[in-house]
C-alpha cells in the first residue's frame, strides 16, 4: 500500500513539473526579448529535467511496469494529477512570471524540506531542484517587481495576473491521501506546513511590487484528483501527439 | 595496498579504465573533459567489465547522454566491457569541478563558476563575475541564461567585451 501512495505521490510531482515545463516552452520562439526566449526554454528544461527524474524514480514503483514515456504521453487528461496552477494557459508574460514565482517559491521551499527524506532517490532530485529553483524564484521575482512597480500598463497587468492565478495557490498546501501517508512514512515533506514560508516570500516580493495579496478568496483544487480545466486537454493533445500517432516511436 | 600479483593487476587495470574514461572531453566544452568537470566519480573494474559511475549535471543536460556514449565507447575500444551507472547522491555542483577544469574555462574565455561560500543567487543581490578577458570585475549581467543550461552571459564594463560564465550550481 505504501509503494502505490509512493507511486502517485511521486506522480503528482512529476506532473506538475512536466505540464508546467511544456506550458513554458510554449512560449519558445514568442518571447517579448531574445533573453526571454532563452530564459524559458531554459526554465522549461529544468522542470522537465525534474520531471523525468521523478517518472524514473516512479517507474520503479509502477505495478503496472510503465516506462517514462508511458507515464508522460499515453495518460489521459483524467489521469494527470498536476495541480491546478501548473496547467493554467500562459496568458501574458505577467501571468506566466507570476505563475513561475508562486510555483517556484513553493518548490524551493519544498526541496529544501525533502533533502531528508528517506527514501535516496527522492534526496538525490531535491538536493539538485533546490538550487534550479532559487534561479527560478530569482528571475521570475524580478519580472515580478519590475513589472508590478512599472508602468502603469504593466502594474495593471501584473495587478490583474494576482486577481487571475491567486486563488490556484492554495491547492499547492493541500496533500492528497497518497501523499499524506508518505509524509507519515518519512518519504516526502508535508505541503501545510510550508504555507507560512512561502507566504512571507511572496509578501516582500509583493510589497516592493506594490502588489497586494488577495484576502481569502475562492480557492480551486481538484487537479490532484483529475479534475482539470478543459485547457490541459488541449495542452496534452500537442504534447502527445506523437506517441498516440506513432506509438511507441523513437529518437 | 598492493600484496600480490592479482592485485597489482586490478590495480593497473582500474587506473586504465579510469583514465581513459576521465580524459573523455565534454561535448559542450571540448577542451575540458569529464575528469575535470568533476561528473566521473568512479570507475570500477572486475575483470573485464568497467563500471563507470555518471553523475548527472543540471537537470535535463541533453549532453549526459552524449557524455555516457563517448564513456563507454572509448573504454569499449580498450577490450572492456561497459556498464554506465548514474550517481545522484551526493549530486553534482560546480564545486566538484577541479582547479585545472577552472583554468581551463577561464583559459577559453568563461569564467569560472563562484566557489563554494558565495550565494547561489540570492534574491536581490547579483554575483557579478570578473571578466575572463582582461579581469575586471566591472561587468554587467545581460542574461542569466544561456545557449545551455550551465551557462550566463555577461558583458564587461571595462574592455567591453561580452562572455560566458559557468553557472554556480
Amino acid at each position: 500500500m505504501e509503494r502505490e501512495c509512493f507511486f502517485q505521490s511521486l506522480l503528482e510531482l512529476a506532473d506538475d513539473h512536466l505540464i508546467l515545463g511544456h506550458r513554458l516552452s510554449e512560449w519558445c520562439g514568442h518571447a517579448p526579448l531574445l533573453e526571454e526566449d532563452l530564459a524559458m526554454p531554459n526554465l522549461a528544461l529544468d522542470l522537465i529535467g525534474i520531471s523525468r527524474e521523478l517518472y524514473q524514480r516512479a517507474c520503479e514503483l509502477d505495478d503496472q511496469d510503465r516506462s517514462e514515456d508511458d507515464l508522460a504521453f499515453l495518460r489521459g487528461e483524467r489521469e494527470f494529477r498536476n495541480c491546478l496552477l501548473a496547467e493554467r494557459p500562459n496568458g501574458d508574460f505577467a501571468c506566466t512570471m507570476l505563475r513561475q514565482l508562486y510555483f517556484a517559491v513553493f518548490m524551493e521551499k519544498y526541496w529544501a524540506a525533502a533533502a531528508i527524506s528517506n527514501d535516496q532517490g527522492v534526496r538525490g532530485i531535491a538536493l539538485k531542484a533546490i538550487n534550479a529553483m532559487k534561479y527560478h524564484v530569482r528571475h521570475s521575482a524580478e519580472w515580478v517587481i519590475r513589472l508590478g512597480d512599472g508602468t502603469s500598463e504593466s502594474a495593471t497587468r501584473m495587478a490583474a495576473a494576482v486577481d487571475e492565478l491567486h486563488i490556484f495557490t492554495a491547492e499547492l498546501f493541500l496533500s492528497s491521501e497518497a501523499a499524506s501517508r508518505c509524509e507519515e512514512a518519512g518519504l516526502l515533506p508535508g505541503r501545510a506546513a510550508l504555507r507560512p514560508a512561502w507566504e512571507l516570500v511572496i509578501g516582500q516580493i509583493f510589497e516592493q511590487a506594490t502588489l497586494s495579496i488577495p484576502g481569502d478568496s475562492l480557492a480551486l483544487s481538484g487537479g490532484r484528483e483529475g479534475r482539470h480545466d478543459e485547457c490541459l486537454g488541449f495542452l496534452l493533445a500537442e504534447m502527445q501527439f506523437l506517441q498516440r500517432s506513432e506509438p511507441g516511436v523513437q529518437w | 595496498m598492493v600484496t600480490d600479483a592479482g592485485t597489482i593487476q586490478y590495480g593497473r587495470k582500474q587506473g586504465r579504465a579510469w583514465s581513459i574514461a576521465a580524459t573523455v572531453p565534454d561535448p559542450e566544452l571540448p577542451f575540458i573533459s569529464i575528469g575535470e568537470l568533476g561528473i566521473l566519480r568512479d570507475v570500477e573494474v572486475d575483470g573485464n567489465l568497467a563500471v563507470a559511475k555518471i553523475a548527472p549535471t543540471y537537470f535535463g543536460c541533453p549532453a549526459l547522454v552524449a557524455i555516457e556514449l563517448a564513456v563507454a565507447e572509448a573504454l569499449e575500444r580498450s577490450g572492456f566491457r561497459v556498464r554506465i551507472e548514474r550517481v545522484i547522491e551526493p549530486p553534482w555542483t560546480t564545486d566538484w569541478i577541479s582547479d585545472s577544469g577552472r583554468s581551463k574555462l577561464l583559459a577559453h574565455g568563461i569564467a569560472p563558476p563562484a566557489g563554494s561560500d558565495a550565494p547561489l543567487c540570492g534574491l536581490f543581490e547579483a554575483f557579478l563575475p570578473e571578466c575572463p578577458n582582461c579581469g575586471n570585475g566591472d561587468t554587467q549581467r545581460i542574461s542569466e541564461f544561456g545557449a545551455t543550461p550551465c551557462k550566463a552571459l555577461y558583458r564587461c564594463r571595462a574592455c567591453a567585451e561580452p562572455f560566458e560564465y559557468f553557472k554556480k550550481l
